[in-house]
């Protein structure tokens, strides 16, 4: 395994991981529960900016890493694990920065509304950077195997 | 009387619309079936590319659609979705530029190659330069009093509409390399100016949300600002996958190649 491929499958992990939870955020925090709301009266431009910026990135990232695994796969490079640090990564990534700078910075809207938000602002941010270290962890190992090989 | 003249010029418009549409609906299919006598045959499934996106363009300009987006906000906007991004990919898909110059005689075909080499066309067809016309087009009439006025204006109207269907063509042949493109831009470079527009979508629809375009009534610009953002969503996401798998062909190591496929 060269640097080079280990640096794609970690790389297309990422853009993975920020895909998809762009799309589960949508699919259950929009459609499904109807917490989030589409728009919020106390969003301010910069939030509405980084909002659409964001979810037209990772609407990009998503069929973009898929296609960097199909070239990785037909190379016959592909890495699960280091990949699915990658997703973790990105994951764990993109909820942090949508929990702290999107919800709280940008006020673009709260997790759910009409309730105290500070428990689920904790749980969300909690789960976040658990999300964040596991995938780091998965990384190191991966790392590691690749310099004793 | 004002009222009754601008509703004759209006199916006058109407009636010239349907007689251009009629040509090209006709037109595409016999160019194929001539030229496929001298050359390869064409493929079949284009002529549907091309008989739908036609079919999704019309269906946005004349016709119940039409006039039900008169009066609702949600209509115009399905409207757009049709005429401004998914006719445009049918019609993109059905490569009419080849088919034309397989068709014309060899020095007019040439005449028209100069054209689209010729240096207006490479600043036209650069990435940056159809988004901005198409997504700033957009930023234009919804944030200025043009919609309102679009409605008071026959000829407005008209216009609009042609930019909305041109800006929407031009911004697809721009990202994706299906036609004959004799200015090509790196795969980076579209990726970056796609995301971006599409984002320039995503802001503007989420400020229709927020500030009505005059004349609507909020209701209405929320569920309309819902389908822009939604709608744009599946357009997009097809021109996305169609450019990552133009990468995916192109990056191919060498034991994958298949033969090259004839045009």
């Amino acid at each position: 395994m060269t640097r080079t491929y280990a640096r794609r499958n970690l790389g297309s992990g990422f853009l993975f991981g920020l895909g998809l939870i762009a799309f589960l955020d949508e699919v259950m925090f929009h459609q499904l529960l109807g917490w989030h709301h589409f728009y919020d009266k106390s969003t301010t431009s910069v939030g509405l900016f980084s909002d659409g910026l964001f979810h037209a990135f990772s609407w990009f990232a998503t069929v973009a890493a898929l296609f960097l695994v199909a070239d990785l796969r037909r190379r016959q490079t592909f890495w699960l694990m280091r990949w699915i640090s990658g997703v973790l990564i990105g994951v764990g990534v993109f909820q942090l920065y949508d929990g702290l700078v999107q919800h709280k910075v940008f006020r673009l809207h709260q997790i759910r509304y009409e309730v105290d938000i500070l428990p689920y602002d904790i749980i969300w941010n909690t789960s976040a950077t658990l999300i964040l270290c596991l995938g780091l962890v998965l990384f190191m190992k991966t790392n590691r195997r690749m310099e004793e090989e | 009387m004002n009222h009754s003249h601008t509703q004759m010029s209006g199916n006058s418009m109407e009636g010239i619309m349907m007689l251009f549409v009629l040509f090209l609906f006709v037109l595409y299919p016999l160019a194929a079936h001539w030229t496929s006598r001298r050359y390869q045959k064409w493929p079949m499934y284009r002529a549907v590319f091309w008989i739908s996106g036609i079919f999704v363009g019309a269906v946005a300009v004349v016709g119940p659609l039409a006039e039900f987006a008169h009066h609702s906000f949600p209509g115009h906007m399905l409207g757009h979705l049709l005429l401004g991004m998914l006719a445009p990919l049918l019609l993109v898909c059905a490569k009419p530029m080849t088919l034309l110059l397989r068709t014309l005689s060899v020095p007019v075909a040439r005449r028209v190659t100069r054209f689209l080499n010729s240096r207006p066309l490479r600043l036209l067809t650069n990435p940056a330069t159809a988004a901005l016309l198409n997504i700033g087009g957009l930023y234009l009439l919804y944030m200025t009093p043009l919609y309102p006025m679009m409605h008071e204006s026959l000829a407005l109207y008209v216009l609009i509409h042609l930019h909305v269907f041109g800006a929407g063509y031009l911004f697809t042949i721009s990202m994706i390399y299906m036609d004959v493109t004799p200015h090509r831009f790196s795969y980076w470079y579209r990726a970056i100016v796609l995301v971006l527009a599409l984002a320039g979508h995503k802001v503007l629809s989420k400020y229709i949300y927020a500030y009505p375009p005059g004349g609507v009534i909020r209701s209405e610009a929320e569920a309309g600002a819902r389908l822009m953002y939604y709608g744009g969503d599946l357009v997009d996401l097809v021109l996305i996958i169609i450019l990552c798998y133009h990468w995916y062909r192109a990056t191919a190591p060498r034991s994958h190649l298949k033969k090259s496929q004839p045009i």
